[in-house]
């Protein structure tokens, strides 16, 4: 996937709309955009407008069913977009590791150099 | 927070101070994150990071040390980042006891701005997990629904 292609897909899925959209294409399969505007919090051109960018990122398409255009979801796009997730989620994951090993280690160098210059520690008491 | 991406956690057995200087220092943020990064972490400052051949400007947006930092990155080029052309990386650090730091991290995207408030907070709540688990439920349901 090219980063360009990856920008429109995350845009795509990064509104809250737009997930509403999909979610109800996915639960109630072809439907068409009035029925959907009958489902969601916003205005007939809005979903239309939202229909259009998913569109574009592949995400959904449309058939004509007699006087209808009905819209479905592309199981396939959809799978790709939710593995470059996890991937994006396995990054994250790996430069926490990475921040928790270079914090603990600068401490642990941190303690281990007061240990030396405060070598009577303690015994006071 | 509508427009969630990525969360993602860790208990750092480290002071908070320390654990600022980690994910704040670019020299630090060099090992964990970029392979370059020329960076000033002061409110509005633009920088550049470098990963391989690849590379895109980022811009901080909160520095309230040693708890929160935040930048925003991944906006069209030529273009300032906001909410809604742009993603915002936001830090929180909480000490636990002087030796021990959370650190969380969230990753969120373009911010829904046309909802009554009501409406985003609900579909933010029955989205608390993010993209990930949104995407993940979705496809189960694909996959159950696909004749074959």
């Amino acid at each position: 996937m090219t980063a360009q292609a990856d920008d429109q897909l995350w845009s795509a899925i990064a509104d809250p709309s737009r997930r509403r959209v999909l979610d109800l294409l996915v639960s109630n399969g072809d439907v068409s955009a009035s029925w959907l505007a009958g489902h969601v919090p916003f205005s007939r051109q809005a979903v239309a407008k939202h229909l259009a960018v998913l569109e574009q990122a592949g995400l959904v398409s449309r058939r004509r069913h007699g006087r209808e255009v009905l819209y479905q979801v592309e199981a396939g796009r959809l799978d790709q977009a939710t593995r470059a997730m996890a991937d994006l989620a396995a990054q994250w994951d790996r430069r926490l590791a990475t921040i928790k090993r270079l914090a603990e280690a600068a401490h642990a160098q941190a303690k281990k150099g007061e240990g030396s210059h405060a070598p009577i520690q303690g015994g006071t008491s | 927070m509508s427009g969630l991406v990525i969360e993602g956690e860790v208990l750092i057995e480290a002071p908070v101070a320390v654990v600022w200087r980690t994910i704040t220092e670019p020299d630090q943020m060099s090992q964990w994150f970029a392979d370059r990064v020329d960076l000033v972490v002061e409110p509005g400052a633009h920088g550049y990071m470098q990963f391989g051949d690849q590379g895109g400007p980022v811009v901080v947006e909160t520095v309230d040390p040693p708890t929160r930092f935040s930048f925003r990155w991944n906006h069209p080029r030529g273009e300032e980042p906001v909410a809604g052309n742009s993603m915002l990386v936001e830090f929180t650090l909480t000490p636990e006891g002087s030796e021990r730091t959370r650190l969380r991290v969230t990753e969120s995207g373009h911010e829904l701005l046309d909802w009554p408030d009501a409406e985003k907070q609900r579909y933010a709540d029955e989205h608390r997990g993010g993209w990930a688990e949104f995407l993940d439920r979705l496809a189960r349901v694909l996959a159950k629904g696909q004749p074959g």
